[in-house]
């Protein structure tokens, strides 16, 4: 039972998080690129071997200060959006790296796998980035009160119920209600 | 004649395209005064709808003066002023007989097409994917209407473009979706999007009766109408649970009747599931981003209704069918069967219980549309409703 309730928090059928920002999503990355940027600079040698990448130790600690460094901006940065474009950028990077590496490698399967998982991250980035841009673009307007909006000639209470149905639904469309005919469905 | 064309995914231009004829004795050419642009049109700009071709007129909601009539059409004549529904329906067939006009068995000319995507074909639709028939759309200076002796529907000159424009789709789809939920004075309807479906949902919700309504959005000035408009609460879910706050309110059974007024684009950072389903999406594993339907089913009390108005346009993964069995919901949905309402709803804007009008917030030429869909997409500027009007706005 618990575990179906952490799935389900997880994929959040049940919200856990009061706050669903893009921003919120962007700290979150920030925080996933210094974890993997520390991982890569401490220990390029496991990259390397795990994709028989041999000899690309150096430039796999580059891309880990890349990962720190972006990370570090979009944690630190009043604005992130243009980090996360920064790590779309380091995304496309990785992927010509891990492209490039293919053929020679004889641990394909890895590779491919790096790929595939490169390539989710990328969606992920490229969606919280035009997310936060198109937000950013929308805060620079004042947002307009429709207050007044209403759409009825009176207030709202004196309109509730004027169209009621009176149980006159048309067909295919009734549900039977919990109070109204305790113990009797409507036919 | 000019009118907008979906050239790709987010390329919609304004240009040059034949005239229509008239094709077949039931047609009507109507040169259109106003038309809008609809939540599902931002689907096909943003290329998740199948079935599109570059050159495809776009545009489902539009009202106009008849021009030309077919020789078999005994409904209209040169002149009326109509507003054409967004389904296509012949009016003969038996779905249409038994007023679910929105699944006509006669006007998608794409039927096979869309018996491999959907098992069997609904009707055809005004500027949409060819899986619905590929019909030219009305966001053009004219357009040709199939079946013209059905579903149009006369408008009378005392009301503005404005007022009656949304019979066309959205008011009868927030209606239906409300209406399909069989409200009864004791229950509390939450609103997933205050989008312009949403509007009309929430007002249907109050004209019906609702007990009380809850509006879900992020954007405070959508919010900000819905409250005008009859919800007595409002979530935002950017900043609140949704789930917890629905039961708050409901004294912990959850709300009884559950709309899901957004459809395929949930917003994709909000949540979890949303950014898997995006990413999903952008490598084409999955066509849909359920999130409001994986919620209202979570969240709506058991033995309740959920009410699908928004549009969804193939595969979704991860729906919690559990808990939908469980609770023993029903879910009701469908494109809108327009024509089963229409004579109601404008009795209804005749007597002046709704003005559709105060959805509007941005009136552009039809020229200025490409930058508009931008514009609706982004949220920007406050834009809730583009209306646009061939020639420049009156």
């Amino acid at each position: 039972m618990l575990m179906i309730k952490a799935v389900a928090r997880a994929m959040d059928y049940i919200p856990s998080s009061s706050d669903k920002s893009a921003r919120n999503l962007a700290r979150r990355l920030g925080w996933f690129s210094v974890a993997l940027g520390a991982l890569q600079l401490a220990a390029p040698h496991r990259f390397a071997r795990a994709l028989d990448f041999r000899g690309g130790e150096p430039v796999i600690a580059a891309f880990g200060v890349r990962e720190i460094a972006t990370g570090v901006g979009l944690l630190a940065a009043r604005d992130p959006a243009p980090f996360v474009w920064g790590r779309v950028a380091g995304d496309a990077l990785d992927l010509v790296a891990l492209a490039n590496g293919f053929f020679d490698s004889r641990r394909r399967g890895v590779v491919l796998l790096a790929l595939g998982s490169v390539a989710a991250v990328t969606a992920v980035d490229l969606i919280c980035a035009q997310t936060l841009s198109a937000d950013n673009k929308r805060r620079d307007d004042t947002p307009p009160d429709y207050a007044d909006r209403t759409g009825l000639p009176k207030a709202v209470d004196q309109m509730r119920g004027v169209a009621a149905m009176n149980g006159q639904m048309p067909r295919g469309m009734r549900a039977v209600p919990w109070n109204a005919h305790a113990g009797e469905a409507r036919t | 004649m000019k009118a907008l064309c979906w050239e790709g995914v987010s390329d919609i231009r304004y240009q040059t395209v034949p005239d229509p004829k008239i094709e077949h004795g039931r047609d009507a050419i109507v040169k259109v005064s106003s038309t809008a642009i609809c939540g599902s049109d931002l689907h096909l700009f943003n290329g998740f709808i199948p079935g599109m071709e570059a050159g495809d007129v776009i545009g489902h909601e539009f009202m106009g003066e008849v021009m030309e009539v077919g020789k078999d059409n005994k409904k209209l004549k040169v002149g009326d002023r109509v507003v054409v529904p967004f389904t296509i329906c012949c009016g003969e067939c038996e779905q249409c007989l038994s007023s679910n006009f929105s699944v006509c068995e006669r006007s998608n000319r794409n039927k096979g097409l869309a018996e491999k995507v959907f098992g069997h074909s609904p009707a055809g639709l005004f500027g949409y994917t060819h899986l619905t028939g590929g019909y030219p759309g009305g966001q053009a200076e004219y357009v040709r209407v199939p079946y013209a002796d059905v579903a149009p529907i006369k408008v009378p000159s005392s009301l503005t473009d404005d007022q009656v424009l949304f019979l066309s789709d959205i008011f009868p789809t927030g209606w239906q979706a409300a209406v399909q939920c069989d409200i009864q004075p004791t229950d509390t309807v939450a609103v997933w999007g205050a989008g312009p479906v949403g509007q009309f949902c929430i007002r249907s919700a109050v004209l019906l009766g609702a007990k009380k309504i809850v509006a879900i959005d992020r954007l405070d000035d959508r919010l900000s109408m819905a409250k005008a408009g009859g919800a007595d609460e409002i979530i935002n879910f950017e900043k609140e649970d949704v789930f917890e706050r629905l039961k708050d309110l409901t004294d912990g059974n959850g709300p009884e009747k559950c709309i899901d007024a957004v459809g395929l684009e949930a917003h994709a950072t909000a949540s979890f599931d949303s950014v898997i389903d995006r990413a999903k999406q952008a490598l084409m594993l999955e066509s849909d981003r359920p999130h409001v339907l994986r919620q209202m089913i979570m969240a709506c009390r058991p033995a309740g209704v959920l009410s699908v108005p928004g549009v969804y346009g193939g595969f979704i993964d991860h729906m919690p069918m559990g808990a939908f069995m469980n609770k023993a919901l029903t879910m009701r949905t469908g494109q809108t069967h327009v024509s089963r309402w229409s004579d109601d709803l404008l009795r209804r804007i005749e007597e002046g219980q709704i003005d559709p009008s105060f959805v509007i917030t941005h009136k552009v030429s039809l020229e200025e549309g490409p930058e508009m869909y931008k514009t609706f997409r982004e949220k920007s500027h406050g834009c809730v409703k583009v209306v646009m009007q061939p020639g420049g706005v009156n």
